[in-house]
C-alpha cells in the first residue's frame, strides 16, 4: 500500500556542508503523505540545516538530489511575524502566502491557539510564548501539504504543546506531511518516524 | 510568477506601508536630518545670497543622495532578522518581485515625503522660485532611483555585519547619474532653461532601475540568505 504512493517529498544522497565545515553525508529519505517525521540529534548536528536546505533556502554547500512539492509551509526560528502589526493584520499579510487569509478564518485560526483576545494588539505587546503562537497560527490556515517547522514547541506551554501535537497529527491523518525538529520527545506514538542526524553525520 | 503573486504583492506592500505608518518617526528622522543639513548650510557658507543661491542644487541633490543612502542601509534588516524574508523566499511568489513591494513602500515614505517637504528646503536655501516645480518632478524620480539602487545594495549587505560601509561602497557610484541628472535639470531651470532632457534621462533610468531593480534585489536576497 505505502509502495505505490508517492512521496511527498524526496531525498537522494544529500550532503550538507556549511563554510569549510562538511555537516551531513549520504541522506536518503521518502515523506509520504501521512508520515510525521522529527530530525534529532545534538546542538550543532545540522538539524536546521538541513531543514533549509529542504526548504530551498540554501542551496550552496548542499548537494545531491531534493524533490521538493511545489508549495510547502516552512517555519524558522523567527516567523515573519512584525511587533507593530496586530495577529489579525500579520497573518493576512504574511509574507509566507500559501494561507487563507479571509479574516473570518483568521480569526477562528487565532482563536484556536488560545489568542482571541489579543486580535488588536500588536505583536510587539505580546508575551513571547504569545507571539510564538501567532506565528503558528498560520498552521490552522495553511494550504501546503508538507510542513516543516523548526523548533515548534519553543516557548510553548504544555497547554499549548499538546495543542501543537494534534495539529501535527490531524494534518498527517489528512495526508499532509511533517518534518519538525525538536528536542523534546513527544507524544506522538507509533506514528512518529526519527532521523537521527548524528548517524549521517559527515566524516 | 504564480497568478496571484501581482495580489500577493499588493498586500506585502499594504503591510509596509502599515508598519511604516506606525513607526512615523523614522519618516521624519530623514526630514529632520535634511532640515539640520539645510539650516547649516547658509551659516556655513555666509550671508552672500547669490553664492547660496547658485550651490543649492548641487547641495540639495547632494543631501537627498546622502540620506537615501544612510536609510536605505537598513531596508530589508527587519525583514533579515524577524525571519520575513525566507518566509518570502519560500512562499513560491518570485522574491525579486515580493522584495519590490518593499521597496515602493519605502519610496512613497521616504522619498515621496521629500518631495512634499521641497519647496520649504529650497526657498531655505534661497534657489530661484521657478525651478522648484521642476526639483519637485526631478525629487519623484530620483528619489525613486535611489530607492531601487539603495534595494539592491541592501538586499547583498542585508547579512553582513557593518555593512554600512560596504554599501556605500557599492552604492555612491552607482548614484552619481541620479546626481548628475538632478543637479543639471534644476541648475537649468533656476537660469530658465528647459530642463526637461534631463528629466527625460532621469525618467529612462528610474523606468530601467523598476525593470532590472527586482531581478537584482532577488538575486541579492538569495545570496543573503544562504547562512
Amino acid at each position: 500500500m505505502t509502495g505505490v504512493e508517492t512521496p511527498l517529498l524526496s531525498l537522494r544522497e544529500v550532503a550538507v556542508t556549511r563554510g569549510y565545515r562538511a555537516l551531513l553525508a549520504g541522506i536518503n529519505l521518502d515523506i509520504k503523505p501521512g508520515e510525521l517525521w522529527q530530525l534529532t540529534g545534538p546542538n550543532g548536528s545540522g538539524k536546521t540545516s538541513l531543514l533549509r536546505a529542504i526548504a530551498g533556502l540554501i542551496r550552496v554547500g548542499v548537494s545531491g538530489t531534493i524533490d521538493r512539492p511545489e508549495t510547502l509551509l516552512f517555519q524558522g526560528h523567527a516567523p515573519g511575524i512584525k511587533g507593530l502589526l496586530t495577529p489579525l493584520e500579520n497573518l493576512q499579510s504574511h509574507p509566507g502566502g500559501l494561507i487563507e487569509v479571509e479574516s473570518d478564518r483568521v480569526r477562528e485560526a487565532l482563536a484556536a491557539v488560545g489568542l482571541l483576545r489579543c486580535l488588536d494588539t500588536p505583536v510587539m505587546r505580546l508575551s513571547a510564548g504569545q507571539q510564538r503562537r501567532v506565528g503558528l497560527a498560520r498552521l490552522w490556515l495553511s494550504r501546503s501539504s508538507l510542513w516543516l517547522l523548526d523548533e515548534p514547541f519553543t516557548a510553548i506551554d504544555r497547554q499549548g504543546t499538546t495543542l501543537l501535537e494534534d495539529k501535527l497529527r490531524s494534518h498527517c491523518e489528512r495526508g499532509g506531511a511533517v518534518v519538525f525538529t525538536s528536542h523534546q520527545d513527544g507524544k506522538f506514538g507509533a506514528n512518529l518516524n526519527q532521523l537521527e542526524l548524528a548517524d549521517y553525520a559527515a566524516r | 510568477m504564480r497568478p496571484d503573486s501581482l495580489g500577493f504583492c499588493r498586500q506585502l506592500f499594504v503591510r509596509h506601508l502599515r508598519c511604516g505608518v506606525r513607526r512615523v518617526e523614522e519618516v521624519f528622522n530623514s526630514l529632520v536630518f535634511f532640515l539640520m543639513v539645510v539650516t547649516l548650510f547658509p551659516l556655513g557658507i555666509g550671508p552672500d545670497s547669490n553664492t547660496l543661491r547658485e550651490l543649492s542644487p548641487g547641495i540639495f541633490w547632494v543631501v537627498a543622495l546622502l540620506s537615501a543612502l544612510s536609510v536605505s542601509g537598513r531596508l530589508f534588516s527587519a525583514d533579515f532578522e524577524d525571519g520575513s524574508l525566507e518566509q518570502l523566499a519560500v512562499s513560491g511568489h518570485p522574491l525579486g518581485l515580493c522584495a519590490m513591494a518593499e521597496v515602493l513602500a519605502h519610496w512613497v515614505l521616504s522619498g515621496l515625503t521629500l518631495v512634499v517637504a521641497a519647496p520649504v528646503f529650497a526657498l531655505m536655501l534661497n534657489m530661484v522660485p521657478a525651478a522648484i516645480p521642476t526639483l519637485m518632478l526631478s525629487l519623484v524620480l530620483g528619489t525613486l532611483c535611489l530607492s531601487l539602487l539603495g534595494g539592491i545594495g541592501a538586499a547583498l549587505t542585508v547579512g553582513v555585519r557593518r555593512g554600512a560601509l560596504l554599501l556605500s561602497l557599492v552604492m555612491i557610484p552607482l548614484t552619481v547619474p541620479v546626481l548628475i541628472f538632478g543637479t543639471s535639470a534644476v541648475g537649468e531651470a533656476a537660469i530658465g532653461y528647459d530642463p526637461s532632457r534631463w528629466i527625460a534621462l532621469m525618467g529612462a533610468f528610474a523606468a530601467m532601475g523598476l525593470l532590472l531593480a527586482p531581478l537584482a534585489i532577488g538575486a541579492g536576497l538569495r545570496i543573503s540568505l544562504e547562512q
